[in-house]
């Protein structure tokens, strides 16, 4: 890695990102805080238990079906909050500009922040903003650091998964990568095939405040639900399967990826969570989720085994078993 | 070796046509398959269509799938 | 189009596993020759559910596994030419050459595009005049139709800055060599659907059970439709007759898709070609002829290519012709992996270590 040059594969989300975070980031930085390594940190300010993320955006186009760059910067940060058990409450936002950048775009961007905001219940409370030269990025860049309230009486934490729990998955995967490639291969989508962005911290209070027992919560953006499921195998010691037929696609995802290449297993999502939940929560937490329109498909996908250990495989349709690995380097439309 | 997905014709024209997989379109080449009708079944490789699709030996396909369980349930 | 529901689905798979088992009497090697074979057959798990005694081995119908090095490179040293693009399916990326890949070479600013489709490629050209456009023309007789159709559109839109680098593969040339090979032990093929929906049935493949006596079955790409083909195998094994037979019906005709090949012919002519692990094999690849010169990147724009170097250790040519298990090589997980792959069959999806490496030895249990 030493004389190596990053490619656009270590931003994927998956092994090559996870290599050079372990090789370059977490060895300079190196903190008991740090090393837990999940989505938001846990800090306590005070005698307040807070959690504290940040995250940078960099979506081509800026603009898709069911979005745009502002309002992932606030779903993905309030997500990341959400998925440790906390409350978001406050957002910074700071925009990296393209000389030349219209204001107007600007503006729609910031709108739909406001929105996405408003909906969250979180404030943007602090930001920067900067301009760089033509060409030195492409468009609008946007980065969002959020902080929440740790609700009490919750641990959740990708160690907490179990043999024998439950594995629920809010909705249909793929929607999001998928809205926003389409366009770049000529691949015309019917209005209703959408990014899935989605502010969800107002569906895990809820959650929450129902079942506190609940294990595990993820949001598999980048990566996909694969490299989501491996890194929580891997973290918690223990197995996982998948049931093929439980596994909610739509039909025109399923056709991008025919026709691409793709597997929707790897898709990043933005407005989809899974949750690990001892199966005696199960029923009345699906009951929760399909109540909240961000989780109107929940439903169980597949179960924690006790092996194999670190791994995760999936029982196909026709009966057999597919080990899923985590995600190699981005997925590029191929013909073969 | 090769991806290929089958799609219905929506509408042509020339050699450049509409083709509806799934409900994704895509402008898809005739240059191969210049005598491709529409609401036929083709499939797609590279932007392309390469072949038609015979509905009734799909239909066969399946009704061959079914034989066989016909087959086994008289058999157990 | 007809579909089955899942729990149709389910139960004729577990018929046709059934009757699988009962034909199974004897360890029989069955090669799928089509690396979407591969990945279909690990997907959906298929190496699990059928006997101990039917092993599926892969074939050399990958094509990022077969380009040798040599094309990689060439490639490569295009792409370091400030005037040019280098237009290409996502599939060739990632690939190893001598010393390089395209993605690398991009990292370092190569202006490298993906293209889904060829068309794609001559619209690039269309919109950069002032650049060249380099189109790479890999794949089989599916794909190279394509190519051949790409290149007439370019000739028709009047284009001077599109060029094919053309490394296509026949697919007939490549198993008639692996059935010539001591060491090759295939007890019947799975025939790739998709190229057959091509080049037809019947004569192409008239070698294989007159030369060869070799029970073959073009298969389509759905798990019940492979698992159909297998036990068409085996029954074809059990009555001693070995036969070419059409499973792939609804696609595959008999004499395949005659307009597809007159276009592919029309700007391309065979020639021998290099396959990665199995060496050079005459009239196994398609050069672009002398009447569409114009459009030949090796032609029209000559250029100085590193020396090619293989790999040391690395054992993908044993691999792609059936004579051993990805497992079985010494490079395999430890210094070959999918993030940085030695040989070509880690690169691609469909490459068989690729598939033995991401989906597990296919034999996985729990």
């Amino acid at each position: 890695m030493k004389d190596g040059k990053i490619q656009m594969a270590h931003g994927s989300g998956g092994k090559m990102s996870h290599d050079l975070i372990a090789q370059v980031m977490v060895p300079a930085f190196s903190n008991e805080i740090l090393a837990e390594m999940h989505d938001a940190a846990a800090v306590t300010i005070g005698g307040a238990r807070l959690a504290f993320t940040t995250d940078s955006y960099v979506v081509k186009p800026l603009f898709f079906s069911g979005g745009d760059i502002g309002k992932l910067a606030v779903c993905g940060t309030v997500n990341d909050l959400a998925m440790s058990g906390a409350k978001p409450l406050y957002l910074s936002a700071g925009f990296v500009i393209e000389e030349g950048f219209s204001i107007a775009d600007l503006q729609r961007v910031t709108e739909s922040m406001r929105a996405a905001a408003a909906e969250a219940g979180v404030f943007i409370v602090t930001g920067d903003t900067k301009v760089v030269e033509r060409g030195a990025v492409d468009g609008l860049f946007i980065n969002t650091a959020g902080v929440g309230e740790k609700l009490t009486a919750t641990n959740i934490s990708a160690s907490q998964a179990r043999v024998g729990q439950d594995i629920i998955l809010s909705g249909f995967l793929g929607d999001h990568a998928i809205a926003v490639m389409s366009e770049r291969h000529g691949l015309v989508l019917p209005a209703e095939i959408a990014s899935d962005c989605a502010p969800l911290g107002g569906l895990v209070g809820e959650m929450l405040a129902a079942v506190p027992q609940i294990a595990v919560l993820r949001d598999p953006t980048r990566g996909g639900l694969a490299t989501t499921l491996n890194e929580i195998a891997k973290q918690a010691n223990v197995g996982i399967i998948l049931d093929e037929e439980k596994i909610p696609v739509r039909q025109e995802v399923q056709a991008v990826c025919a026709i691409l290449g793709f597997d929707p297993l790897y898709l990043a999502n933005e407005g989809k969570m899974v949750v690990f939940v001892e199966q005696e929560y199960t029923e009345r937490l699906l009951a929760v989720m399909r109540l909240h329109s961000y989780g109107r498909e929940a439903k169980v996908i597949g179960k924690v085994t006790d092996q194999p250990v670190g791994q995760v495989g999936m029982r196909t349709l026709i009966g057999g078993i597919r080990l899923l690995d985590m995600l190699t380097g981005d997925q590029l439309p191929r013909i073969c | 070796m090769c991806l290929a997905v089958p799609g219905k014709v929506l509408s042509r024209e020339d050699l450049m046509a509409v083709v509806d997989i799934n409900g994704v379109q895509r402008q898809t080449s005739l240059m191969l398959l210049p005598e491709a009708s529409i609401g036929e079944y083709v499939l797609v490789h590279a932007g392309f269509a390469i072949q038609t699709i015979d509905e009734e030996e799909a239909r066969q396909t399946l009704a061959l799938f079914k034989e066989l369980e016909q087959y086994a349930e008289n058999a157990g | 189009m007809p579909k089955m529901q899942a729990e149709e689905v389910r139960r004729t798979a577990d018929l046709l596993v059934e009757q699988i088992h009962r034909l199974s009497e004897r360890p029989l090697r069955f090669m799928e020759v089509c690396g979407t074979h591969t990945v279909a057959i690990f997907r959906a798990g298929i190496r699990q559910i059928l006997p101990p005694e039917i092993e599926l081995v892969s074939g050399p119908g990958c094509p990022v596994c077969v380009t040798p090095n040599q094309y990689l490179d060439t490639a490569i040293a295009y792409s370091r030419q400030q005037d040019v693009i280098i237009a290409t399916f996502g599939d060739m990326l990632r690939v190893p050459g001598s010393s390089s890949s395209l993605q690398r070479e991009k990292a370092e600013g190569a202006d490298v595009r993906i293209v889904y489709s060829p068309l794609d490629a001559v619209a690039m050209a269309q919109a950069h005049p002032d650049r060249k456009v380099i189109f790479l023309a890999v794949g089989f007789e599916t794909t190279a139709p394509t190519a051949a159709a790409a290149v007439l559109s370019a000739q028709k839109a009047g284009l001077k800055n599109f060029f094919v680098l053309s490394a296509h593969k026949l697919v007939p040339p490549a198993l008639a060599a692996l059935l010539q090979a001591p060491e090759t032990k295939v007890d019947g093929f799975l025939l790739p659907g998709h190229v057959s929906a091509i080049i037809g049935i019947d004569a192409p493949y008239r070698f294989l059970t007159e030369q060869f006596h070799t029970p073959a079955v073009v298969a389509g790409f759905e798990p019940l439709e492979i698992l159909r083909s297998v036990f068409m195998l085996l029954r074809q094994v059990q009555e001693g007759v070995p036969r070419l037979e059409n499973a792939y019906g609804k696609v595959v005709r008999t004499d395949g898709n005659p307009v597809a090949r007159k276009v592919l012919y029309s700007v391309y002519e065979t020639a021998a070609a290099e396959w990665r692990g199995i060496g050079s094999l005459p009239g196994s690849g398609l050069a672009v002829k002398e009447s569409y010169q114009a459009f030949d990147a090796v032609v029209q724009l000559p250029v100085t290519v590193e020396k090619t170097r293989e790999p040391v250790g690395c054992r993908c040519g044993e691999v792609l012709r059936g004579v051993t298990t990805p497992a079985n090589c010494p490079l395999f997980g430890k210094l070959c992996t999918p993030d940085h792959p030695v040989g070509s069959c880690m690169v691609s999806v469909e490459g068989s270590c690729a598939a033995w490496y991401k989906y597990g030895s296919g034999r996985w249990q729990l």
